[in-house]
């Protein structure tokens, strides 16, 4: 009887994670589309050097973070995933969706400054929450810098 | 303090290079996040509260690096950059470090 419950409850999560899930992956990519498309006058380059260097009033640091967590669904079929190996889907739309986040952040940052570009863009994988996520699901956490340029 | 991660700051003369300087914090997560986290583990998405708690980590070790610089009687830093690295279980680092120079007069007089 216990463990029957059990998997009630483990098919109960699993049934939510592709629910809640999957309508929250959706919600998120539209809301980075569109504020890709907001953002899409400030130009970014992971040049380290700035081009035309003379007409620059203004150089700062701009910054964005993120932390993503997927659902209980997607870290469950990841794990499948291991047994028969080939591409992680899911993971790898959870690495975009997190860079994606981070780099707008940034944008936002930089738009507030006036900023018209961003030069030498790094991503760095951070691990502040020292954690893989409870019971090990899939969490990965981004900081997005560059140099905002304003020119006059 | 004007903080660039470029080499240069576009526009600016450096004068004087005064050397490395670093700031950093280790952060520990705390029980009211971890279970928000918890949930938002089941139904994915942003987990705000450890997103709050890098943006705090990377401010901290920004502000100890910029106290170093000013020690130096730096005008900005450039070429920063920012690294991560686990301590201990449930205690990771945040670490940021750049090079911290004097500028020259600004051509527009600012």
């Amino acid at each position: 009887m216990d463990a029957v419950l059990y998997l009630l409850v483990i098919a109960g999560l699993l049934v939510l994670g592709i629910l809640a899930g999957g309508a929250n992956e959706r919600a998120h990519f539209r809301r980075l589309a569109r504020a890709e498309r907001e953002l899409s006058h400030i130009r970014i380059s992971n040049l380290k050097r700035v081009a035309d260097p003379g007409g620059v009033r203004d150089a700062r640091l701009v910054l964005g973070q993120v932390v993503i967590a997927t659902d209980t669904f997607k870290t469950w079929a990841t794990g499948l995933r291991n047994l028969v190996g080939g591409e992680m889907h899911l993971a790898r739309r959870l690495m975009v969706r997190a860079r994606r986040e981070a780099t707008v952040r940034m944008l936002r940052e930089a738009e507030a400054l006036g900023a018209t570009e961003v030069w030498n863009v790094r991503y760095t994988f951070c691990s502040i929450s020292m954690m893989r996520g409870r019971s090990g699901a899939m969490q990965v956490e981004i900081l997005a810098f560059g140099t905002a340029v304003h020119r006059a | 303090m004007l903080l660039v991660n470029t080499e240069t700051i576009p526009g600016r003369e450096i004068t004087e290079i005064l050397g490395l300087v670093q700031g950093n914090t280790i952060r520990a997560k705390h029980l009211g996040r971890d279970i928000a986290a918890g949930f938002k583990n089941l139904v994915g998405g942003e987990i705000r509260g450890y997103t709050e708690l890098l943006t705090e980590a990377r401010r901290e070790a920004v502000e100890r690096m910029i106290a170093q610089a000013e020690q130096l009687g730096a005008d900005a830093v450039v070429n920063v950059r920012f690294t991560t690295s686990a301590v201990a279980a449930g205690a990771a680092e945040l670490y940021a470090y750049g090079t911290a120079v004097r500028l020259g007069p600004s051509a527009q007089g600012g």
